[in-house]
């Protein structure tokens, strides 16, 4: 090779591997969307669905599942916050109601956000609520409390395997990510 | 004219020699080796015994992180890209690197990224403290203010890298002697490309991970923090998915330089070669599937854990294909001990050792009793200093004569490997043992009942890294007054840095290529 023609191949091949290694950076930030699409579709991150229809449909009295509730409060949120109930039986196929609990114990407007989380996480699949307060932001003024339903059933093809299974929720302040006028109180 | 070279330091400040900055990486590497080695010593006199002695829980924290950072990017990293410099120009029978002013470049990053990175023990708050691996919320939400420091060494470490990368392929593509085609390429250059090719994959994926840190600290993004809808369990994904490459980036080139060492004083030719270098393109595919077994104690789904734990099972395969390689051109060959062939023979040893604790760990339920255990210290450290470093010391016993044009003195380099043997097996053999039964990483004190271990792996480990001071010193008194080497060192040794060049090596050489048949 002469020199001329041994730099127009190096530059070629250097330009090749310096697009490579740009995709493989913005390939780095896609992870993020891409994980979040392959945990919608497997349900493998527990993450719950957004809001469901009831249908009438068979309930399944034989088989019985217990779901249990958990309330974690996140750093800086200065709320009281609980279910009403520790854990409930159900029949796959019918429609439960659960009421929370929130109080806001600071003396400034809060609102608050709360994630809910499935544990095993392929349960998340099989979850749907047709009423839920994580479904919308909430604004609890100073001192104020409040209680929340949340309605869900569970499908009757959930797999036999899952006896039980957990609901958690996060609750977030994200007052200061959001307009608090723009978010009613209840 | 072909040994002239400038003189003084701007011959190094300037140089674009790939042997001067193969050198220089060297030296580079093997200053961080005694720097993160000094931190070693300090995390075992602490774990001398239960209870706290010598320092605070906050500054142990500090030294297990920079002693893994350190190690993997500053000590073996660089030696291997030292030792891609020195050979593969000479090997495939180049004049030099492809780009020589971007090598020079690439290495004199290298200093002012580790000046940053250690600068952080002086800084308020001390130096990054949660763990090589710098798992979010830990080095985001509460990592100390040092870390934006650790973000830009990494982004510069990174880019050095990168470049070295770059070079490598670009120089093995283009600059090969005519007639020396791929499959007649040393296998030390097939692993260095292949290892390569993972570098330019994967170190932007943690330039990408550090850029999201650095984001979520400053920026308000929440690409890690659940408060904003990120996901901190993301973080360990995205930087596994860089980590497991980024063992085989370590390991890659030491398996090329026992493929080199282990027929030379076998007197016979390598077993096996195109399956060596399937083998090594297997391994490096594969190390981009297995990520999450890493965190199988994350909460994954038995699909997920079912799935990782087969693939990395999987790496078994051709891992195994490697190591029966070895053997067998051993196998009725006339063998002789010099010390690089010692230290390749152990090397084929306890890397097997390591792989088999590495096998234990891949089973997905009985990791969850291993899990963050001193079983996975021993696991690593077996497969990166009988792995990795032995193949470098190996390389460096082996081509000093080539380079230096002088003869190491071989009763030193003997007591070297025999102490290195004896002293690598006393410091991280007890692990396997305390880490099954419970003991815990990362952690400054511990339950009685690991008392016997941790003295033998601390005793274990202050003559291992005394026995490095001596490989020191046996390799300048080697520079400085070693017998004369001859042209060909080694009689068993192939290739063309032993057939066509004299010992040591000119300034330049393949002014004009060689001929290869």
């Amino acid at each position: 090779m002469t020199e001329q023609v041994q730099k127009d191949e190096n530059k070629k091949l250097i330009l090749r591997l310096i697009a490579v290694i740009g995709g493989m950076f913005l390939f780095a930030f896609a992870l993020v969307p891409l994980y979040n699409v392959f945990c919608d579709i497997t349900g493998i991150n527990g993450k719950t669905r957004g809001q469901a229809l009831y249908e009438k449909v068979k309930i399944d009295k034989e088989r019985i599942i217990t779901v249990e509730f958990l309330t974690n409060i996140n750093r800086g949120m200065p709320w009281e916050f609980k279910s009403m109930v520790k854990s409930i039986e159900v029949h796959p196929g019918e429609l439960n109601e659960v009421r929370f609990y929130a109080k806001n114990r600071s003396k400034f407007d809060i609102i608050g956000q709360s994630v809910p989380s499935v544990s095993p996480g392929e349960a998340a699949l099989y979850l749907n609520k047709t009423e839920c307060f994580c479904f919308d932001q909430q604004r609890l003024n100073a001192g104020e409390e409040i209680e929340m339903p949340m309605k869900f059933y569970l499908d009757t093809d959930i797999p036999e395997d899952i006896t039980r299974l957990t609901l958690s929720y996060q609750l977030f302040n994200i007052t200061e990510s959001v307009n608090i006028e723009a978010v009613a109180t209840k | 004219m072909s040994d002239h070279h400038p003189t003084g330091i701007t011959r190094w400040l300037y140089t674009t020699n790939h042997k001067d900055i193969g050198s220089m990486y060297l030296w580079f590497s093997f200053i961080m080796f005694l720097i993160g080695g000094a931190m070693a010593m300090v995390i075992r006199a602490e774990l001398y015994q239960p209870g706290l002695q010598f320092v605070q829980p906050e500054f142990f924290n500090q030294m297990t992180t920079m002693h893994g950072l350190i190690m993997v990017f500053g000590a073996v990293m660089p030696s291997m890209v030292g030792l891609a410099n020195w050979l593969i120009p000479m090997m495939i029978g180049a004049p030099d690197m492809a780009l020589p002013r971007m090598n020079n470049w690439s290495f004199w990053i290298l200093p002012f990224a580790f000046t940053l990175l250690l600068s952080s023990f002086l800084m308020e708050g001390g130096a990054p403290n949660f763990g090589w691996t710098f798992y979010a919320p830990l080095s985001t939400t509460y990592g100390p203010p040092s870390t934006d420091f650790f973000i830009l060494g990494v982004h510069m470490m990174g880019i050095s890298s990168i470049m070295g990368a770059i070079n490598v392929i670009v120089t093995v593509f283009n600059m090969r002697a005519p007639g020396m085609t791929l499959m007649k390429m040393p296998l030390f250059v097939w692993t260095w490309l292949i290892t390569a090719f993972l570098l330019i994959m994967v170190m932007p994926v943690l330039a990408g991970t550090v850029t999201m840190m650095l984001t979520d600290r400053h920026f308000g993004t929440s690409f890690f923090d659940a408060a904003g809808g990120g996901d901190p369990v993301m973080f360990q994904h995205i930087f596994w998915f860089f980590g497991h490459p980024e063992v085989y980036i370590m390991i890659l080139p030491a398996f090329g330089v026992v493929s080199e060492i282990i027929p030379a004083f076998s007197r016979k030719k390598l077993f096996g070669y195109s399956s060596m270098v399937y083998a090594t393109a297997s391994i490096a595919l594969l190390s981009f599937i297995v990520w999450a077994h890493h965190m199988f104690a994350v909460g994954m789904p038995v699909a997920g854990e079912l799935f990782f734990m087969i693939a990395t099972m999987l790496i078994a395969v051709p891992t195994g294909v490697k190591v029966f390689n070895w053997v067998a051109t051993m196998w009725q060959g006339s063998l002789t001990f010099e010390t690089p062939m010692l230290f390749s023979i152990a090397f084929v040893i306890l890397f097997t050792i390591g792989g088999f604790s590495g096998v234990m760990l891949a089973m997905a339920p009985v990791d969850f009793q291993y899990h963050d255990t001193y079983f996975v210290v021993a696991h690593f450290h077996y497969v990166l200093f009988p792995g990795a470093i032995f193949g470098t010391t190996a390389a460096v016993y082996y081509w000093l004569p080539k380079w230096t044009g002088k003869m190491y003195n071989e009763t030193s380099g003997k007591i070297h490997f025999w102490l290195s043997m004896i002293f690598v097996n006393l410091t991280f053999f007890p692990m396997h043992f305390s880490g099954l039964a419970g003991m815990p990483r990362r952690i400054p004190d511990y339950n009685m009942m690991f008392a016997d271990f941790n003295m033998w792996a601390s005793i274990g480990a202050f003559g291992l890294g005394l026995t490095q001071v001596y490989f020191l010193v046996t390799i300048i008194m080697a520079i400085r007054g070693g017998k004369k080497a001859d042209e060909k060192q080694w009689d068993g040794a192939t290739g063309l840095e032993w057939d066509a060049l004299p010992s040591p090596a000119p300034y330049h050489t393949f002014s004009t290529p060689p001929k290869v048949d």
